[in-house]
């Protein structure tokens, strides 16, 4: 899938941009604090969630003014070519539409898959095992567009149970009711991103890349993941007492992390170099994608922010040579043009300057 | 166009507060009372007196009507051992339209949150416990919104009804609450038709 037209009006440092693309990578240059990453921010807002920088509306209206801003965006995939608009008016959250009209995130979920990968995620192995969850359930998502809505069931039943927690509140009836909803959707969630790890392995099996392949482990920061409905519910019943002491629920998906392996080294991916690190992701984010290729007959959007910086010249005519042969739109950054020469005419070119604070993108696709 | 204490303008702002309708609707509203003003302004002022004087909660099962027990609560033929367990006042009234439904109701008034600081008290569940045996009841049907908290809802009056009273709740999947109004006859009947024993 690809976004054949895209405009953001008011958006970060954009004031007004009006391009139109074809399916090739998106190649976008330009000095430090142009626009860069605001631009590919905006196409982020294609798939459920805030956005990769996971930003409130009103942080991304244009200041001085802080009005209110709006992306839109034609995408065509394996559903047609639909029509999708965000809007956000005077700070409040952003109204999602496709085809004209009002729309979920959900629903959006369902059209368009969108993957990235941002300098704020190189410490992704060494941080805390939040950062791992979300990029878990990001990974899980573009497969089960329905993962979403078991998230934010289970954190909503978490939320009401932690409260009878914190207030110390005794009727089991209400705990009950509460633990079966968790069990529900915690278990779901739970059996979709297993099945996620497995469809993730298998790509990377049957590809032949220059990235090292990963090993991903499910692990629980306490004991063992009841496997289960029947057995995360009574988990959660036995684990009453212990989590009304605790203030808080102390059993469940909530506290799986993502263990990963540098499989050609045995190492830990969180013990290896920089470099290779950043290598075990990249090889992730082209597993997903391949994955999601076969899985819904086109490949999903690549946001991937100063990756060419970071590798070799070698790795890099690799990595595009990669993206081309999968056939993805995948949006990438840098700060000059020699960067992307790898990917010649395989690629449309976008410049981006910047000038007394406004942005501007000029190029092969962009309207005048 | 306005001074404040204008009754007129008055009037369009207490109408712009009702669901559905924005300042400028309710100004086209208001304007077209006045010009039917013996027709419909004086009738509806009428209406809405009578109505504010006489609207109170069925102490049984919390439908609005206007006498202390609602005419379904005093109907002897709905004591047919059904219960209909609704969150809000606007899903029984969507039921009764449809017409297919013919036992009695038992209104929440809401659902379990403690997040919103609801608890069972708050959700007349006590009422609900004791008109099982009171009323000869047999079946309950939860009709209960699909989402986290009516779902908890659900599960919680059945957690405490289950050894005595058949329990099921409507086809899953079939929007209740405010859209239920937007659901004609048919789809109400089969959910109601096809409700699933818990
Ligand atoms: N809401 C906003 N309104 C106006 N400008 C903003 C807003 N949010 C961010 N900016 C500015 O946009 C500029 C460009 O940011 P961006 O992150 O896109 O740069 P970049 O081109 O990716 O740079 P780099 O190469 O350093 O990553 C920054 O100077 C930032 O201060
Ligand atoms: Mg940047
Ligand atoms: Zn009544």
């Amino acid at each position: 899938m690809y976004l054949s037209r895209l405009t953001l009006s008011h958006f970060r440092s954009h004031k007004r941009v009006a391009l139109a693309l074809d399916a090739r990578p998106v190649a976008i240059f330009g000095p430090n604090g142009t626009g860069k990453t605001n631009l590919i921010e905006a196409v982020s807002l294609f798939s459920p969630g805030r956005g990769l920088r996971r930003a409130a509306a009103q942080d991304m209206a244009r200041r001085p003014e802080s009005l209110g801003w709006k992306v839109t965006g034609e995408i065509r995939g394996a559903t047609g070519l639909h029509e999708i608009g965000f809007v956000s008016e005077g700070g409040s959250a952003r109204q999602v539409e496709i085809d004209g009209k009002p729309a979920s995130q959900i629903a959006l979920g369902r059209l368009a898959r969108t993957l990235w990968l941002i300098p704020a995620m190189d410490r992704l192995w060494i941080e805390g095992a939040e950062g791992r969850r979300r990029f878990l359930d990001r990974t899980t998502l573009s497969f089960f567009p329905d993962h979403a809505q078991l998230a934010l069931d289970y954190e909503k039943a978490m939320r009401e149970r932690n409260r009878l927690l914190k207030e110390q509140v005794r009727d089991g009836h209400w705990y009950r009711a509460l633990e079966a909803q968790m069990a529900r959707s915690g278990a779901a969630l739970n059996a979709n991103r297993q099945a996620a790890l497995l469809r993730l392995a298998r790509a990377q099996a049957d590809a032949t890349t220059a990235f090292p392949a990963v090993e991903l482990e499910l692990v629980q920061s306490e004991g063992a993941m009841p496997e289960t409905e029947t057995d995360l519910r009574h988990a959660l019943e036995e684990s009453r007492f212990r989590d009304i002491a605790a203030g808080r629920t102390l059993v469940g998906p909530h506290r799986t992390d993502l263990y990963g392996v540098f499989a050609a080294k045995g190492v830990p991916a969180a013990e290896s170099s920089t470099g290779e690190q950043k290598a075990l992701l990249l090889s992730l984010i082209l597993a997903n994608a391949r994955a999601l290729a076969g899985d819904i007959g086109a490949p999903p959007i690549l946001l991937l922010d100063e990756v060419a910086a970071h590798l070799d010249a070698g790795r890099r005519a690799a990595l595009y040579d990669e993206i081309c042969a999968l056939g993805a739109q995948a949006w990438l950054t840098g700060t000059g043009p020699e960067l992307f020469a790898e990917l010649g005419a395989r690629a449309q070119m976008l410049e981006v300057t910047e000038e007394s604070g406004e942005s501007r993108v000029s190029g092969a696709g962009s309207a005048p | 166009m306005s001074r404040r204490n204008d009754p007129i303008e008055a009037l369009i702002e207490l109408m712009a507060r009702l669901p559905g309708l924005g300042p400028r609707s309710a100004r086209r509203a208001v304007l077209y009372l006045i010009r039917k003003r013996a027709a419909l302004l004086v009738p509806l002022a009428a209406a809405m007196q009578a109505v504010a004087d006489s609207a109170r909660p069925c102490l049984n099962c919390g439908n609005v009507g206007t006498s202390d027990i609602c005419e379904i609560c005093q109907s002897e033929a709905r004591g047919n051992g059904l219960l209909c367990v609704v969150e809000d006042v606007a899903d029984l009234w969507a039921m009764e339209r449809s017409g297919v439904f013919r036992g009695r109701y038992h209104v929440l008034g809401g659902t379990l949150s403690a997040l919103d600081g609801v608890g069972p008290d708050e959700l007349r569940i006590p009422q609900l416990l004791s008109r099982i045996e009171a009323e000869g009841v047999s079946e309950v049907i939860l009709a209960l919104n699909a989402t986290v908290d009516g779902q908890t809802t659900a599960h919680y009056i059945a957690d405490q009804l289950e050894d005595r009273v058949a329990l099921s709740s409507l086809a899953q999947g079939v929007p209740i609450g405010g859209e239920l109004d937007y659901l004609d006859d048919g789809t109400i009947t089969a959910a109601l038709n096809a409700r699933k024993r818990l």
